[in-house]
């Protein structure tokens, strides 16, 4: 059982396998399942992701009215103009929000690593498959790559808002799916941990501060950044940049910076933007306490 | 390891907003209820750090009565929760407390009905996963990677035997146990976690055996 990227990362090579098909044994092996088993098992979390983003682009609306409709928006905006960040880009920020506007408004979604982030891995998923045309089993592998990784950092570090702030939720699902992507467009298994690392280095410090408590501002918008991110760490990992700070030092770095935030940083909806007169105003009006 | 399985990582399928503060706590309420053996007729809640500050915001509550109820992760009845408990009859009490835990999403539940009563912790680790941390007042640590039996018996020689034997004639294997008791002589707990779920014939058996007060099981 690997416990770190470099070893993960070792198996591959050695191995002559892509980070998804170490990922597949370790999990047959641990819960003494076959391959049918596991990829049907994945297959059922693909399609909650799907239904979840077609959901979204019905157009939703939390219970509270804070998030909502900005997926469609993104949509609409696309077809009538031509973005500047790119299509595929875009599309993936539009399929991110929409995910988590979805998880906001309290509708089925498959948490990845958690539901305050699981947009990122998805609405990549979705906007990376129009250019690179995968299969269902390549689609169903790249949830295995973003999983192996995420194990390594849940293990080592923390997957939770609450234990180590933003970085450990919309940080880690960035970083996923730039590893799922890299492996997706042909990439190596050294790539992949390249990207991974160039995510995760660009999120270190973000904090976890939901306005009222509630995951749903800053949240939906971090999803989009997250996203956008990954895509960007891929590319630069597939051109054959570096991260000077090997993958798992960097999970380390994450690892303490956690440990260092104060809890008024890691979801209590005490500090950071729920501390803005404007994050105090909307919980008093949500609640009708004040802060 | 806390997590060994891509599926504690991607999944669960949950209804939303929070899978430590939703999906965590309704598998925390759930574990509850499995413990206890039946639905509850009330509850106290207690809560702590995060879980003591978010709740509303993030469902906690209506979670943690789902579990009660008996809902997976997904079950889209969920936010809904609270009000279904309450049309059944179980009668639900948060209290926001501000100790000082070891993890920043923890829970205190006493559960019970006319019979019986039951107290655990549990505390949510991030993406859905949780441990329960305490049982009765007895320290343990059950990470709901492998099935599980918990056997409160009296501690005496023998006890341990007698179980341990019941389980090798079914040819069940044992990855972990630990034993603990608050006094000599005194109640005591088993935890045992297993390779293989525990047939429920299986734990009739076990409580037949000598000492044995209760039997809760939990399946992987």
């Amino acid at each position: 059982m690997f416990r770190t990227v470099k070893e993960l990362v070792e198996i591959a090579e050695k191995e002559n396998l892509l980070i998804s098909e170490v990922m597949i044994r370790q999990e047959m092996d641990i819960k003494n399942k076959t391959r049918e088993e596991v990829f049907a098992e994945m297959e059922r979390n693909l399609q909650v992701m799907e239904k979840a983003v077609e959901d979204s682009l019905k157009g939703v609306q939390s219970v509270t009215g804070l998030t909502g409709g900005d997926a469609v928006k993104i949509q609409t905006y696309m077809q009538d103009s031509t973005p500047l960040s790119g299509h595929l880009m875009l599309d993936a920020v539009s399929k991110a929000m929409g995910t988590n506007e979805v998880n906001a408004a309290m509708g089925v979604i498959c948490a990845t690593p958690t539901a305050g982030s699981a947009g990122v891995v998805p609405g990549t998923l979705f906007a990376v498959k129009e250019q690179l045309k995968p299969t269902r089993e390549q689609m169903i592998r790249y949830l295995f790559t973003a999983g192996a990784f995420g194990l390594v950092v849940a293990n080592n570090a923390f997957i939770s808002g609450a234990a180590g702030g933003c970085q450990a939720e919309v940080g880690s699902a960035g970083a996923m799916a730039s590893a799922a992507i890299v492996e997706m467009a042909g990439g190596t298994p050294q790539a992949s941990a390249e990207a991974f690392a160039m995510t995760l280095k660009n999120m270190l410090g973000l904090v976890c501060d939901p306005v009222a408590g509630l995951v749903e501002v800053p949240c939906v918008k971090r999803n989009a950044g997250g996203s956008a991110l990954a895509i960007v760490s891929a590319d630069m990992a597939l051109a054959g940049v570096v991260s000077r700070i090997p993958c798992d030092e960097v999970i380390g770095a994450m690892y303490r910076i956690g440990k260092q935030m104060p809890s008024s940083l890691r979801e209590t909806g005490e500090g950071g933007l729920a501390d803005t007169p404007t994050g105090r105003f909307l919980k008093e009006k949500i609640f009708g306490t004040t802060v | 390891m806390k997590y060994n399985s891509v599926f504690d990582i991607i999944g669960p399928v949950m209804v939303g907003p929070s899978s430590s503060h939703t999906a965590g706590a309704a598998r925390i309420g759930l574990a509850a209820r499995n413990l206890f053996g039946r639905q509850p007729k009330w509850a106290k809640i207690h809560l702590y750090g995060s879980f003591a500050k978010t709740y509303q915001g993030h469902g906690t509550d209506f979670a943690l009565a789902g579990g009660l109820l008996g809902f997976p992760t997904e079950d889209t009845r969920m936010s809904k929760a609270l009000q279904i408990a309450k049309e059944e009859g179980i009668h639900i009490e948060f209290f926001e407390d501000s100790s000082k835990t070891d993890h920043p999403n923890t829970v205190r539940l006493i559960i019970g009905d006319e019979e019986d009563s039951l107290e655990i912790v549990g505390i949510s680790i991030g993406g859905g996963k949780v441990e329960i941390t305490e049982l009765n007042g007895f320290a343990l640590r059950l990470s709901g990677n492998h099935p599980a039996i918990l056997i409160m018996h009296n501690d005496r020689f023998g006890a341990i035997a007698s179980v341990t034997k019941i389980l090798a004639k079914y040819e069940i294997n044992i990855g972990h146990m630990e034993v603990n008791r608050k006094d000599v002589g005194k109640e005591a707990l088993m935890v045992i976690e297993t390779d293989q779920n525990v047939a429920d014939d299986i734990l009739l058996e076990l409580k037949e055996s000598e000492h044995i007060i209760q039997i809760a099981k939990i399946v992987s």
